[in-house]
Protein backbone atom coordinates (compact mmCIF):
# COMPACT_ATOMS: atom_id res chain seq x y z
CA UNK A 1 0.00 0.00 0.00
CA UNK A 2 1.40 3.40 -0.94
CA UNK A 3 0.75 6.72 0.72
CA UNK A 4 -1.78 8.82 -1.16
CA UNK A 5 -0.82 12.48 -1.13
CA UNK A 6 -3.68 14.90 -0.68
CA UNK A 7 -2.73 18.56 -0.90
CA UNK A 8 -6.30 19.85 -0.83
CA UNK A 9 -6.17 21.19 2.70
CA UNK A 10 -3.36 23.66 1.85
CA UNK A 11 -5.17 26.28 -0.30
CA UNK A 12 -7.84 26.92 2.31
CA UNK A 13 -5.23 27.14 5.06
CA UNK A 14 -3.08 29.73 3.28
CA UNK A 15 -4.41 32.80 5.17
CA UNK A 16 -3.75 31.03 8.47
CA UNK A 17 -0.29 29.99 7.32
CA UNK A 18 0.42 33.55 6.19
CA UNK A 19 -0.47 34.79 9.67
CA UNK A 20 2.06 32.29 11.00
CA UNK A 21 4.67 33.50 8.55
CA UNK A 22 4.09 37.07 9.73
CA UNK A 23 4.79 35.99 13.30
CA UNK A 24 7.97 34.18 12.19
CA UNK A 25 9.13 37.32 10.38
CA UNK A 26 8.32 39.57 13.34
CA UNK A 27 10.22 37.30 15.73
CA UNK A 28 13.15 37.21 13.31
CA UNK A 29 13.15 40.98 12.90
CA UNK A 30 13.00 41.75 16.61
CA UNK A 31 15.67 39.15 17.39
CA UNK A 32 17.96 40.59 14.68
CA UNK A 33 17.50 44.14 15.97
CA UNK A 34 17.92 43.27 19.65
CA UNK A 35 20.67 40.81 18.75
CA UNK A 36 22.72 43.43 16.92
CA UNK A 37 22.21 46.20 19.50
CA UNK A 38 22.75 44.03 22.58
CA UNK A 39 25.37 41.96 20.75
CA UNK A 40 27.35 45.13 19.95
CA UNK A 41 27.25 46.18 23.61
CA UNK A 42 28.32 42.68 24.68
CA UNK A 43 31.16 42.69 22.16
CA UNK A 44 32.39 46.07 23.39
CA UNK A 45 32.18 44.89 27.01
CA UNK A 46 34.09 41.74 26.13
CA UNK A 47 36.85 43.79 24.48
CA UNK A 48 36.85 46.36 27.28
CA UNK A 49 39.81 46.70 29.60
CA UNK A 50 37.39 46.93 32.54
CA UNK A 51 37.62 43.39 33.87
CA UNK A 52 34.14 42.94 35.43
CA UNK A 53 32.46 44.03 32.16
CA UNK A 54 34.63 41.71 30.14
CA UNK A 55 33.95 38.80 32.52
CA UNK A 56 30.23 39.43 32.46
CA UNK A 57 30.12 39.45 28.65
CA UNK A 58 32.31 36.35 28.39
CA UNK A 59 30.10 34.52 30.91
CA UNK A 60 26.93 35.56 29.13
CA UNK A 61 28.15 34.49 25.70
CA UNK A 62 29.58 31.19 26.92
CA UNK A 63 26.42 30.35 28.85
CA UNK A 64 24.04 30.92 25.95
CA UNK A 65 26.30 29.23 23.45
CA UNK A 66 26.59 26.14 25.61
CA UNK A 67 22.88 25.41 26.10
CA UNK A 68 20.29 24.32 23.52
CA UNK A 69 17.97 27.02 22.18
CA UNK A 70 14.87 24.90 22.89
CA UNK A 71 15.79 24.81 26.54
CA UNK A 72 16.26 28.57 26.73
CA UNK A 73 12.87 29.03 25.08
CA UNK A 74 11.24 26.77 27.64
CA UNK A 75 12.96 28.58 30.52
CA UNK A 76 11.66 31.87 29.26
CA UNK A 77 8.22 30.39 28.58
CA UNK A 78 7.72 28.46 31.80
CA UNK A 79 10.06 29.67 34.51
CA UNK A 80 10.94 33.30 33.88
CA UNK A 81 7.35 34.71 33.62
CA UNK A 82 6.17 33.27 36.91
CA UNK A 83 9.41 34.40 38.49
CA UNK A 84 8.93 37.95 37.22
CA UNK A 85 5.29 37.97 38.22
CA UNK A 86 6.12 37.02 41.80
CA UNK A 87 9.09 39.33 41.91
CA UNK A 88 7.40 42.42 40.52
CA UNK A 89 3.97 41.59 41.94
CA UNK A 90 2.10 41.81 38.63
CA UNK A 91 -1.70 41.65 38.80
CA UNK A 92 -2.93 38.10 38.16
CA UNK A 93 -3.91 37.45 34.58
CA UNK A 94 -0.95 39.28 33.03
CA UNK A 95 0.39 36.84 30.46
CA UNK A 96 4.07 37.39 30.02
CA UNK A 97 4.78 34.01 28.52
CA UNK A 98 4.86 34.86 24.85
CA UNK A 99 6.75 38.12 25.11
CA UNK A 100 9.09 36.41 27.53
CA UNK A 101 9.73 33.58 25.07
CA UNK A 102 10.43 36.10 22.33
CA UNK A 103 12.79 37.96 24.64
CA UNK A 104 14.58 34.73 25.47
CA UNK A 105 15.01 34.06 21.78
CA UNK A 106 16.52 37.51 21.22
CA UNK A 107 18.82 37.22 24.23
CA UNK A 108 20.01 33.82 23.01
CA UNK A 109 20.76 35.09 19.52
CA UNK A 110 22.58 38.13 20.97
CA UNK A 111 25.30 35.77 22.18
CA UNK A 112 25.93 34.62 18.61
CA UNK A 113 25.72 38.16 17.23
CA UNK A 114 28.17 39.42 19.82
CA UNK A 115 30.78 36.91 18.65
CA UNK A 116 30.35 37.99 15.03
CA UNK A 117 30.57 41.65 16.02
CA UNK A 118 33.58 41.06 18.24
CA UNK A 119 35.43 39.50 15.31
CA UNK A 120 34.30 42.44 13.15
CA UNK A 121 35.65 45.00 15.63
CA UNK A 122 38.93 43.10 15.84
CA UNK A 123 39.18 43.10 12.05
CA UNK A 124 39.63 46.88 12.09
CA UNK A 125 43.36 47.70 12.32
CA UNK A 126 44.49 49.02 15.73
CA UNK A 127 46.03 52.05 14.01
CA UNK A 128 42.55 53.34 13.25
CA UNK A 129 41.79 53.78 16.96
CA UNK A 130 45.20 55.39 17.42
CA UNK A 131 44.52 57.81 14.57
CA UNK A 132 41.08 58.69 15.91
CA UNK A 133 42.51 59.21 19.41
CA UNK A 134 45.37 61.28 18.04
CA UNK A 135 42.77 63.61 16.50
CA UNK A 136 41.29 64.15 19.95
CA UNK A 137 38.34 61.79 19.75
CA UNK A 138 37.41 60.04 22.98
CA UNK A 139 36.90 56.27 23.08
CA UNK A 140 33.16 56.45 22.39
CA UNK A 141 33.62 58.76 19.40
CA UNK A 142 36.42 56.62 18.01
CA UNK A 143 34.23 53.52 18.27
CA UNK A 144 31.08 55.14 16.88
CA UNK A 145 32.61 57.18 14.07
CA UNK A 146 35.62 55.14 13.02
CA UNK A 147 35.69 51.54 14.23
CA UNK A 148 32.07 50.36 14.21
CA UNK A 149 31.19 51.63 10.71
CA UNK A 150 34.15 49.72 9.30
CA UNK A 151 33.45 46.69 11.46
CA UNK A 152 29.82 46.52 10.33
CA UNK A 153 30.79 46.90 6.70
CA UNK A 154 33.10 43.91 7.05
CA UNK A 155 30.41 41.99 8.92
CA UNK A 156 27.35 42.52 6.72
CA UNK A 157 27.51 39.10 4.99
CA UNK A 158 27.96 37.28 8.31
CA UNK A 159 25.18 39.24 9.99
CA UNK A 160 22.81 38.41 7.15
CA UNK A 161 23.81 34.75 7.17
CA UNK A 162 23.14 34.69 10.90
CA UNK A 163 19.72 36.28 10.25
CA UNK A 164 18.89 33.42 7.88
CA UNK A 165 19.89 30.84 10.49
CA UNK A 166 17.85 32.80 12.99
CA UNK A 167 14.80 32.68 10.73
CA UNK A 168 15.07 28.90 10.65
CA UNK A 169 15.53 28.81 14.41
CA UNK A 170 12.25 30.68 14.91
CA UNK A 171 10.50 27.37 14.17
CA UNK A 172 11.60 26.26 17.63
CA UNK A 173 9.23 28.72 19.28
CA UNK A 174 6.49 26.17 18.60
CA UNK A 175 7.45 24.69 21.98
CA UNK A 176 6.09 27.84 23.57
CA UNK A 177 2.78 27.55 21.70
CA UNK A 178 3.50 30.55 19.50
CA UNK A 179 1.72 30.07 16.17
CA UNK A 180 4.66 30.88 13.92
CA UNK A 181 4.74 29.52 10.37
CA UNK A 182 5.97 26.10 11.41
CA UNK A 183 3.50 25.93 14.31
CA UNK A 184 0.65 26.96 12.01
CA UNK A 185 1.56 24.31 9.43
CA UNK A 186 1.72 21.69 12.15
CA UNK A 187 -1.69 22.68 13.50
CA UNK A 188 -3.35 22.54 10.08
CA UNK A 189 -1.75 19.18 9.31
CA UNK A 190 -2.79 17.81 12.66
CA UNK A 191 -6.36 19.06 12.28
CA UNK A 192 -6.83 17.64 8.77
CA UNK A 193 -4.81 14.46 9.29
CA UNK A 194 -2.43 15.68 6.58
CA UNK A 195 0.71 16.23 8.62
CA UNK A 196 3.04 14.80 5.94
CA UNK A 197 1.79 17.16 3.23
CA UNK A 198 1.82 20.21 5.47
CA UNK A 199 5.33 19.52 6.79
CA UNK A 200 6.63 18.94 3.26
CA UNK A 201 4.99 22.17 2.17
CA UNK A 202 6.43 24.10 5.14
CA UNK A 203 9.86 22.64 4.44
CA UNK A 204 9.65 23.74 0.81
CA UNK A 205 8.70 27.28 1.86
CA UNK A 206 11.61 27.48 4.36
CA UNK A 207 13.94 26.17 1.70
CA UNK A 208 12.86 28.66 -0.97
CA UNK A 209 13.11 31.63 1.40
CA UNK A 210 16.42 30.70 2.99
CA UNK A 211 18.08 29.51 -0.20
CA UNK A 212 17.17 32.67 -2.12
CA UNK A 213 18.22 34.84 0.80
CA UNK A 214 21.61 33.15 0.99
CA UNK A 215 22.06 33.59 -2.78
CA UNK A 216 21.38 37.31 -2.35
CA UNK A 217 23.96 37.46 0.46
CA UNK A 218 26.49 35.74 -1.81
CA UNK A 219 25.89 38.33 -4.51
CA UNK A 220 26.23 41.20 -2.05
CA UNK A 221 29.46 39.69 -0.83
CA UNK A 222 30.84 39.49 -4.36
CA UNK A 223 29.82 43.05 -5.05
CA UNK A 224 31.38 44.58 -1.94
CA UNK A 225 34.27 42.22 -1.24
CA UNK A 226 35.31 41.03 -4.68
CA UNK A 227 38.49 39.37 -3.44
CA UNK B 1 56.87 73.23 24.11
CA UNK B 2 57.59 69.54 24.79
CA UNK B 3 59.56 68.46 27.86
CA UNK B 4 60.40 64.79 28.25
CA UNK B 5 61.86 64.06 31.66
CA UNK B 6 63.26 60.69 32.77
CA UNK B 7 60.64 58.67 30.91
CA UNK B 8 60.83 54.90 31.28
CA UNK B 9 58.50 52.25 29.95
CA UNK B 10 58.35 48.49 30.40
CA UNK B 11 56.50 45.66 28.74
CA UNK B 12 56.68 43.15 31.57
CA UNK B 13 60.37 42.76 32.30
CA UNK B 14 61.41 44.20 28.93
CA UNK B 15 62.39 47.85 29.14
CA UNK B 16 61.40 49.75 25.98
CA UNK B 17 62.39 53.21 27.15
CA UNK B 18 65.22 53.88 29.58
CA UNK B 19 65.24 57.17 31.41
CA UNK B 20 64.73 59.34 28.34
CA UNK B 21 65.13 63.08 28.79
CA UNK B 22 64.99 65.76 26.13
CA UNK B 23 62.97 68.79 25.12
CA UNK B 24 61.64 70.51 22.03
CA UNK B 25 61.31 74.29 21.94
CA UNK B 26 58.73 76.20 19.98
CA UNK B 27 59.54 76.24 16.28
CA UNK B 28 62.21 73.58 16.58
CA UNK B 29 62.40 70.58 14.24
CA UNK B 30 63.78 67.47 15.88
CA UNK B 31 64.59 64.28 14.01
CA UNK B 32 64.62 61.07 16.05
CA UNK B 33 66.55 58.24 14.47
CA UNK B 34 68.08 54.94 15.44
CA UNK B 35 67.99 51.25 14.57
CA UNK B 36 64.62 49.49 14.55
CA UNK B 37 63.52 48.41 18.00
CA UNK B 38 65.38 51.29 19.60
CA UNK B 39 62.17 52.75 21.04
CA UNK B 40 61.93 55.86 18.89
CA UNK B 41 58.32 55.22 17.77
CA UNK B 42 57.35 54.34 21.33
CA UNK B 43 58.88 57.57 22.60
CA UNK B 44 57.00 59.74 20.10
CA UNK B 45 53.73 57.95 20.92
CA UNK B 46 54.29 58.71 24.59
CA UNK B 47 54.29 62.43 23.78
CA UNK B 48 50.54 62.46 23.10
CA UNK B 49 49.79 59.62 25.49
CA UNK B 50 48.99 56.98 22.86
CA UNK B 51 51.51 54.82 24.72
CA UNK B 52 51.41 54.92 28.51
CA UNK B 53 54.70 55.09 30.41
CA UNK B 54 55.49 54.05 33.96
CA UNK B 55 58.10 56.53 35.12
CA UNK B 56 59.04 60.14 34.47
CA UNK B 57 56.78 62.72 32.89
CA UNK B 58 56.15 64.49 29.62
CA UNK B 59 54.83 68.04 29.61
CA UNK B 60 53.32 69.42 26.42
CA UNK B 61 52.52 73.12 26.37
CA UNK B 62 52.35 73.11 30.16
CA UNK B 63 50.08 70.05 30.40
CA UNK B 64 51.38 66.86 32.01
CA UNK B 65 50.75 63.78 29.86
CA UNK B 66 51.45 61.35 32.69
CA UNK B 67 49.03 62.96 35.14
CA UNK B 68 45.94 60.70 35.36
CA UNK B 69 43.76 63.81 35.78
CA UNK B 70 44.81 65.19 32.39
CA UNK B 71 42.12 65.08 29.72
CA UNK B 72 44.23 63.29 27.10
CA UNK B 73 41.66 63.73 24.32
CA UNK B 74 41.79 67.48 24.79
CA UNK B 75 45.57 67.47 24.70
CA UNK B 76 45.70 65.22 21.63
CA UNK B 77 43.35 67.55 19.76
CA UNK B 78 46.16 70.13 19.92
CA UNK B 79 48.97 67.78 18.94
CA UNK B 80 49.00 66.62 15.33
CA UNK B 81 50.21 63.13 14.59
CA UNK B 82 51.08 61.40 11.33
CA UNK B 83 51.47 57.62 11.24
CA UNK B 84 53.58 55.23 9.24
CA UNK B 85 50.49 53.62 7.68
CA UNK B 86 48.60 56.90 7.09
CA UNK B 87 45.52 55.62 8.96
CA UNK B 88 43.05 57.62 6.95
CA UNK B 89 39.50 56.45 7.62
CA UNK B 90 38.72 54.21 4.62
CA UNK B 91 34.94 54.49 4.92
CA UNK B 92 34.98 58.28 4.53
CA UNK B 93 35.75 60.49 1.55
CA UNK B 94 38.87 62.65 1.66
CA UNK B 95 36.85 65.73 2.66
CA UNK B 96 35.06 63.79 5.40
CA UNK B 97 38.42 62.58 6.67
CA UNK B 98 39.54 66.19 6.90
CA UNK B 99 36.33 67.47 8.49
CA UNK B 100 35.25 64.80 10.95
CA UNK B 101 37.49 65.64 13.91
CA UNK B 102 37.07 69.39 13.36
CA UNK B 103 33.30 68.94 13.67
CA UNK B 104 33.16 66.29 16.37
CA UNK B 105 36.08 67.39 18.53
CA UNK B 106 36.51 71.12 17.93
CA UNK B 107 32.75 71.62 17.36
CA UNK B 108 33.29 73.63 14.20
CA UNK B 109 30.39 73.88 11.79
CA UNK B 110 30.35 71.47 8.85
CA UNK B 111 30.86 74.37 6.39
CA UNK B 112 33.75 75.84 8.30
CA UNK B 113 35.40 72.41 8.58
CA UNK B 114 34.94 71.70 4.87
CA UNK B 115 36.40 75.09 3.99
CA UNK B 116 39.42 74.59 6.18
CA UNK B 117 39.86 71.03 4.91
CA UNK B 118 39.79 72.07 1.28
CA UNK B 119 42.27 74.87 1.88
CA UNK B 120 44.73 72.45 3.44
CA UNK B 121 44.09 69.89 0.73
CA UNK B 122 45.01 72.55 -1.79
CA UNK B 123 48.14 73.28 0.18
CA UNK B 124 49.33 69.67 -0.06
CA UNK B 125 48.45 69.75 -3.76
CA UNK B 126 45.48 67.37 -3.71
CA UNK B 127 42.44 69.55 -4.21
CA UNK B 128 41.41 67.48 -7.22
CA UNK B 129 41.08 64.37 -5.02
CA UNK B 130 38.60 65.90 -2.56
CA UNK B 131 35.70 63.59 -3.35
CA UNK B 132 37.67 60.37 -3.67
CA UNK B 133 38.12 57.74 -1.00
CA UNK B 134 41.48 56.90 0.60
CA UNK B 135 41.69 53.57 -1.23
CA UNK B 136 41.70 55.40 -4.55
CA UNK B 137 44.83 57.41 -3.73
CA UNK B 138 48.50 56.42 -3.87
CA UNK B 139 50.43 56.00 -0.63
CA UNK B 140 52.15 59.35 -1.03
CA UNK B 141 48.85 61.09 -1.65
CA UNK B 142 47.27 59.39 1.37
CA UNK B 143 50.10 60.50 3.59
CA UNK B 144 49.75 64.08 2.36
CA UNK B 145 46.02 63.93 3.17
CA UNK B 146 46.93 62.58 6.62
CA UNK B 147 49.21 65.59 7.16
CA UNK B 148 46.43 67.94 6.03
CA UNK B 149 44.00 66.16 8.37
CA UNK B 150 46.33 66.76 11.31
CA UNK B 151 46.90 70.39 10.31
CA UNK B 152 43.15 71.01 10.11
CA UNK B 153 43.06 70.82 13.90
CA UNK B 154 45.42 73.84 14.13
CA UNK B 155 47.97 71.87 16.15
CA UNK B 156 50.57 73.55 18.34
CA UNK B 157 53.10 70.93 17.29
CA UNK B 158 53.31 67.92 14.97
CA UNK B 159 54.54 64.39 15.61
CA UNK B 160 55.63 62.24 12.67
CA UNK B 161 56.07 58.51 13.21
CA UNK B 162 58.11 57.19 10.26
CA UNK B 163 55.89 59.00 7.76
CA UNK B 164 57.74 57.72 4.68
CA UNK B 165 58.65 54.17 5.73
CA UNK B 166 55.60 52.56 4.13
CA UNK B 167 55.97 54.44 0.85
CA UNK B 168 57.36 53.40 -2.49
CA UNK B 169 60.66 55.23 -3.07
CA UNK B 170 59.28 57.51 -5.77
CA UNK B 171 56.64 58.84 -3.37
CA UNK B 172 58.93 59.69 -0.48
CA UNK B 173 59.86 63.12 -1.75
CA UNK B 174 56.34 64.46 -2.22
CA UNK B 175 55.73 63.80 1.49
CA UNK B 176 59.10 65.16 2.59
CA UNK B 177 58.45 68.31 0.55
CA UNK B 178 55.25 68.97 2.47
CA UNK B 179 57.07 68.37 5.75
CA UNK B 180 59.94 70.65 4.73
CA UNK B 181 57.52 73.43 3.86
CA UNK B 182 55.82 72.98 7.20
CA UNK B 183 59.15 73.19 9.02
CA UNK B 184 60.09 76.34 7.16
CA UNK B 185 56.84 77.96 8.25
CA UNK B 186 57.92 77.49 11.83
CA UNK B 187 55.90 74.47 12.92
CA UNK B 188 57.28 72.69 15.97
CA UNK B 189 58.00 69.16 14.77
CA UNK B 190 59.25 65.89 16.19
CA UNK B 191 59.92 63.38 13.41
CA UNK B 192 60.90 59.76 13.69
CA UNK B 193 62.49 59.05 10.33
CA UNK B 194 65.34 57.34 8.54
CA UNK B 195 65.48 60.10 5.94
CA UNK B 196 68.86 61.57 6.74
CA UNK B 197 68.64 63.96 3.79
CA UNK B 198 65.55 65.48 5.37
CA UNK B 199 67.33 65.67 8.72
CA UNK B 200 70.30 67.43 7.14
CA UNK B 201 68.04 69.89 5.33
CA UNK B 202 65.56 70.91 7.99
CA UNK B 203 66.35 69.52 11.44
CA UNK B 204 67.62 71.74 14.20
CA UNK B 205 68.59 68.80 16.37
CA UNK B 206 68.99 65.08 15.93
CA UNK B 207 68.23 62.56 18.66
CA UNK B 208 69.80 59.14 18.24
CA UNK B 209 68.28 56.27 20.19
CA UNK B 210 69.55 52.78 20.84
CA UNK B 211 68.01 50.05 22.99
CA UNK B 212 65.47 52.38 24.53
CA UNK B 213 67.90 55.07 25.56
CA UNK B 214 68.69 58.47 24.07
CA UNK B 215 72.34 58.05 23.12
CA UNK B 216 72.89 61.35 21.33
CA UNK B 217 70.96 64.59 21.46
CA UNK B 218 72.89 67.11 19.47
CA UNK B 219 72.69 69.88 16.91
CA UNK B 220 72.35 68.60 13.38
CA UNK B 221 75.84 69.66 12.36
CA UNK B 222 77.51 68.10 15.37
CA UNK B 223 75.58 64.87 14.87
CA UNK B 224 76.43 64.41 11.22
CA UNK B 225 80.02 65.64 11.28
CA UNK B 226 81.13 64.25 14.58
CA UNK B 227 78.84 61.72 16.28
CA UNK B 228 80.16 60.98 19.74
CA UNK B 229 78.95 57.44 20.36
CA UNK B 230 80.30 54.44 18.52
CA UNK B 231 76.74 53.18 18.00
CA UNK B 232 75.73 56.37 16.19
CA UNK B 233 78.86 56.28 14.10
CA UNK B 234 78.06 52.73 12.98
CA UNK B 235 74.45 53.67 12.29
CA UNK B 236 75.42 56.66 10.18
CA UNK B 237 78.04 54.66 8.33
CA UNK B 238 75.42 52.07 7.41
CA UNK B 239 72.69 54.45 6.47
CA UNK B 240 74.77 57.00 4.54
CA UNK B 241 77.13 54.80 2.54
CA UNK B 242 75.25 52.10 0.76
Amino acid sequence: MTYEFDWSSIPGALPFLWDGMKISLVITAQAVVIGIVWGTLLAMMRLSSIKPLSWFAAGYVNLFRAVPLVMVLLWFFLIVPSFIETLLDFPPGTDLRLSSAMMGFALFESAYYSEIIRAGIQSVPKGQIAAASALGMNYAQAMRLVVLPQAFRNMVPLLLTQAIILFQDTSLVYVSALADFFGAAYKVGDRDGRLVELLLFAGAVYFVICFSASQIVKRLQKKYHPA
Amino acid sequence: MIKIANVSKHYGSFQVLKDCTTSVSKGEVIVVCGPSGSGKSTLIKCVNGLEPFQAGDIVVNGISVGDPKTNLSKLRAQVGMVFQNFELFPHMSITQNLAIAQVKVLKRSQDEAMDKGLKLLDRVGLKAQADKFPGQLSGGQQQRVAIARALAMDPICMLFDEPTSALDPEMVNEVLDVMTELAQEGMTMMCVTHEMGFAKRVANRVIFMDQGAIVEDDSKDAFFSNPRSERAQQFLAKILHH
